[in-house]
């Protein structure tokens, strides 16, 4: 079969199974337009920029675990598209973005639209390309998406000069089925001598965590992770990007650690003196103080990563594999071993945890007169029953979000934790809703945060992805506003805008249904009707309390245990602002 | 403490930016960083050295191998290694100083590879430690100009980085 260039990279990605392209035209990708025009296989996903593009395909791969497919053209597209490669990338999402560029003869030539993609991209993709030449696109594709995926996964972009997409010159196609690459195999299933030390160490812990991240939902290792956690009969805490591998109403979860993380999750981690880290990467979010961090624990870390390993904290038991397979193992082994964790020293560390727990560290004020934030999301909680997906902006709602909306499975909760991308929210639940048509999707978001990439609601309407957003509205960069005055005496600078638009007249303009609500009685009704309106886009703008603050916090430089609570300041909510 | 990194490379366009990229951005050291095509012209050979504790040296080989491209590489210090770096020295010379530019070259077993009336230019391999030796022994108002390769190396016996 002879194709031309625009042909074989459309081929390329209907033979690798792809359903959407996220993508915007321009002058270096017309050749590929083109060819998309010509096949209804690959449906194209017109965003209204290229940010956009990359979020939806991002939040698409979040929650599907197939990699999201981006098309973007060459200089402004492609820059344009690099925050949501970088958030993809701090993340470890599997991602293809493929980039028009000027015709080969001219790069280098400062020509129209011309943008060095893959010196510009190197630091925040896992690898690119530059196609020189037609006859090896197909096996580039091929490799793109074969590194995309495996190993430690993240976004490859594919750089493609316009005039190898020439619809004139036509070459030989044929898409491999398997590539192998000499400088790269990354299926490695760990050591067994470390897997058998970690177990031993395991099973001898008196006060045991489970510290579990982003790697067991990218892993598909939910599954693993909870038969071994209950096997064990260990307390268990999720980073940000685990949340939903180990079911959050299970009652030996204590919540997520780190930064804004529960008391209970993060005194445990303090007070324990065996830790096993199952692809987390010990960031400093979670970690708060080095010096600080778990002081009379030995740590055991599974990750695929080598390099993650002892980055930042040094550990004691590497173990470098697939979570999956390393959990399998190690399952086994505590099966078959003699020896069985310790009764009763476990029973008094769940005594201890208990007493952490006692102090409800998420309490908040539920008599306020003015909407709590977190009163809202554990309405959405209600409202969904639990099962929708969540994506979220950054800030305090995305705290809140992952605070107060219990995740009992994988990859539901969609949120950029690695780059903190304000605007990725909507596109990423686009994403979400274009996989999963049935399922219920909230952008949980701030008047800050969506204002990002509030254009996409356009592309909402046209691809009709009905999802609802919960816009936790109180007149300022919320998370900014509380540094300023928890640590420069609040001294607001600039964490508030003068204007803010009528969202509710913004929503209806985008062809969507507004709703604004200022009373606490009106969430839940509001939620409720925003849900019923299964085929509607809805955007509930919610007038929440200006002054709350996300707590328990670990302030910037302390440790674990040193945390701010709201118990020890009361409940400020009569506070005046400046 | 000082590190040489020997690394096997596919060559390809834009590798070399992809190692100096990843030490500008991560904030680690380069002291020299020499590249060329091996025996197989898929492959290049680089060596790079660098200095850093133990740990920053542990994250820089894996972030290195890493790398897509990276096929392979290894420390060198560590292990029985040969270093050398080729210098080339342009001197000043009068009637006075030559003979003992002369000798100080034939003491570091160098040679005299161009000379003019007033010049020469030296050529010398060896360790980098040999070369700094030699360039601190020169008087520093007659040197013209230094070039330096960088270190490359290769460790001792059958064993080597290939495929």
């Amino acid at each position: 079969m002879e194709l031309s260039g625009g042909q074989i990279l459309i081929q390329s990605l209907k033979d690798e199974g792809v359903e959407f392209i996220f993508g915007y035209p321009g002058g270096a990708v017309l050749h590929l337009y083109d060819a998309i025009f010509q096949q209804d296989d690959v449906k194209h996903i017109l965003v209204r920029h290229e940010q956009g593009a990359t979020h939806a395909a991002d939040g698409y791969a979040r929650a599907t675990g197939k990699p999201g497919v981006v098309l973007v053209t060459s200089g402004p597209g492609a820059t344009n598209a690099v925050t949501g490669i970088a958030t993809a990338y701090m993340d470890s999402i599997p991602m293809v973005i493929i980039s028009g560029q000027v015709p080969s003869p001219v790069i280098g030539s400062d020509a129209f639209q011309e943008v060095d993609m893959v010196g510009i991209t190197r630091p925040c993709v896992k690898h690119n390309f530059l196609v020189k030449d037609v006859t090896k696109l197909a096996e580039t594709i091929k490799k793109a998406f074969y590194v995309a995926t495996t190993g430690r996964p993240g976004p490859v972009v594919v750089d493609v000069p316009k005039d190898i997409t020439d619809p004139n010159i036509k070459v030989p196609y044929k898409y491999p089925k398997k590539i192998t690459m000499r400088s790269y195999n990354p299926s490695v299933s760990g050591h067994k001598g470390q897997i058998k030390k970690a177990v031993e160490l395991l099973l001898s812990a008196q006060k045991p965590v489970i510290y579990s991240g982003g790697g067991v939902v990218l892993g598909e290792a939910s599954g693993q992770l909870t038969e071994f956690t209950q096997l064990l009969g260990y307390p268990i805490t999720n980073t940000l990007m685990g949340l939903g591998a180990y079911p959050a109403t299970d009652k030996q979860f204590i919540g997520m650690l780190g930064m804004h993380g529960t008391y209970e999750a993060n005194m445990a981690m303090h007070e324990s003196d065996v830790i096993i880290a199952i692809g987390a990467r010990f960031d400093d979010r979670v970690t708060g103080k080095l010096a600080d961090f778990c002081p009379y624990a030995k740590i055991i870390h599974i990750d695929i990563d080598p390099a993650s390993i002892s980055k930042t904290v040094k550990v004691d038991i590497p173990i470098v594999g697939e979570v999956k397979a390393v959990l399998e193992h190690m399952l086994e082994l505590i099966k078959e071993s003699k020896a069985k964790p310790h009764k009763k020293a476990l029973d008094a560390w769940w005594n201890q945890i208990d007493q952490w727990r006692s102090i409800k560290c998420l309490e908040y004020d539920r008599d306020s007169s003015l909407i709590k934030p977190q009163y809202v999301i554990e309405q959405l909680y209600e409202v969904t029953k639990g099962r929708a997906y969540v994506t979220s902006d950054v800030g305090q709602h995305q705290m809140w979000a992952a605070q107060y909306y219990l995740f009992d499975k994988p990859r539901h909760w969609i949120n950029s934790g690695g780059l903190g991308t304000m605007g990725f929210g909507l596109p990423a639940a686009i994403g979400v809703k274009l996989a999963f048509p049935e399922a219920d999707v909230a952008c949980v978001t701030g008047e800050a945060s969506i204002q990002m990439c509030i254009q996409e609601l356009s592309t909402a309407l046209q691809y009709k992805t009905p999802v609802k957003i919960i816009n936790l509205n109180n007149r300022y960069m919320g998370m900014v506003r509380q540094w300023q005055e928890f640590t420069y005496e609040s001294r607001y600078s600039h964490s508030y805008m003068d204007t803010i638009p009528e969202f509710v007249k913004l929503a209806e303009a985008y062809g969507h249904v507004g709703i604004r609500i200022d009373k606490p009685e009106e969430v839940r009704p509001a939620l409720e009707q925003a849900f019923a309106l299964k085929d509607r886009t809805v955007f509930l703008d919610i007038m929440t309390d200006r002054t709350e603050n996300v707590y328990p916090m670990i302030e910037a430089g302390k440790g674990h245990h040193d945390m701010k609570l709201r118990v020890a300041l009361g409940t400020p909510t009569d506070r005046e602002l400046a | 403490m000082r590190h040489i990194i020997s690394i096997l490379i596919e060559n390809e366009s834009g590798a070399l930016s992809r190692v100096a990229g990843l030490f500008s951005a991560r904030g680690y050291n380069i002291e020299s960083l020499t590249v060329a095509a091996t025996e197989d012209p898929s492959l290049s050979r680089m060596t790079l050295v660098t200095r850093g504790n133990e740990n920053i040296i542990e994250q820089i080989t894996k972030q290195l191998n890493k790398l897509i491209d990276v096929v392979k590489l290894i420390d060198l210090v560590g292990s029985s290694h040969i270093e050398r770096e080729l210098m080339m020295l342009k001197i000043k010379t009068t009637e006075q100083t030559r003979a003992e530019i002369r000798s100080l070259v034939e003491i570091f077993r160098g040679q005299i590879i161009d000379a003019t009336p007033t010049s020469y230019v030296i050529e010398m391999t060896g360790t980098s430690e040999k070369l700094d030796a030699f360039v601190a022994a020169a008087n520093p108002d007659s040197i013209i100009e230094v070039v330096r390769s960088g270190a490359t190396g290769i460790s001792r016996g059958e064993t080597g980085l290939h495929l």
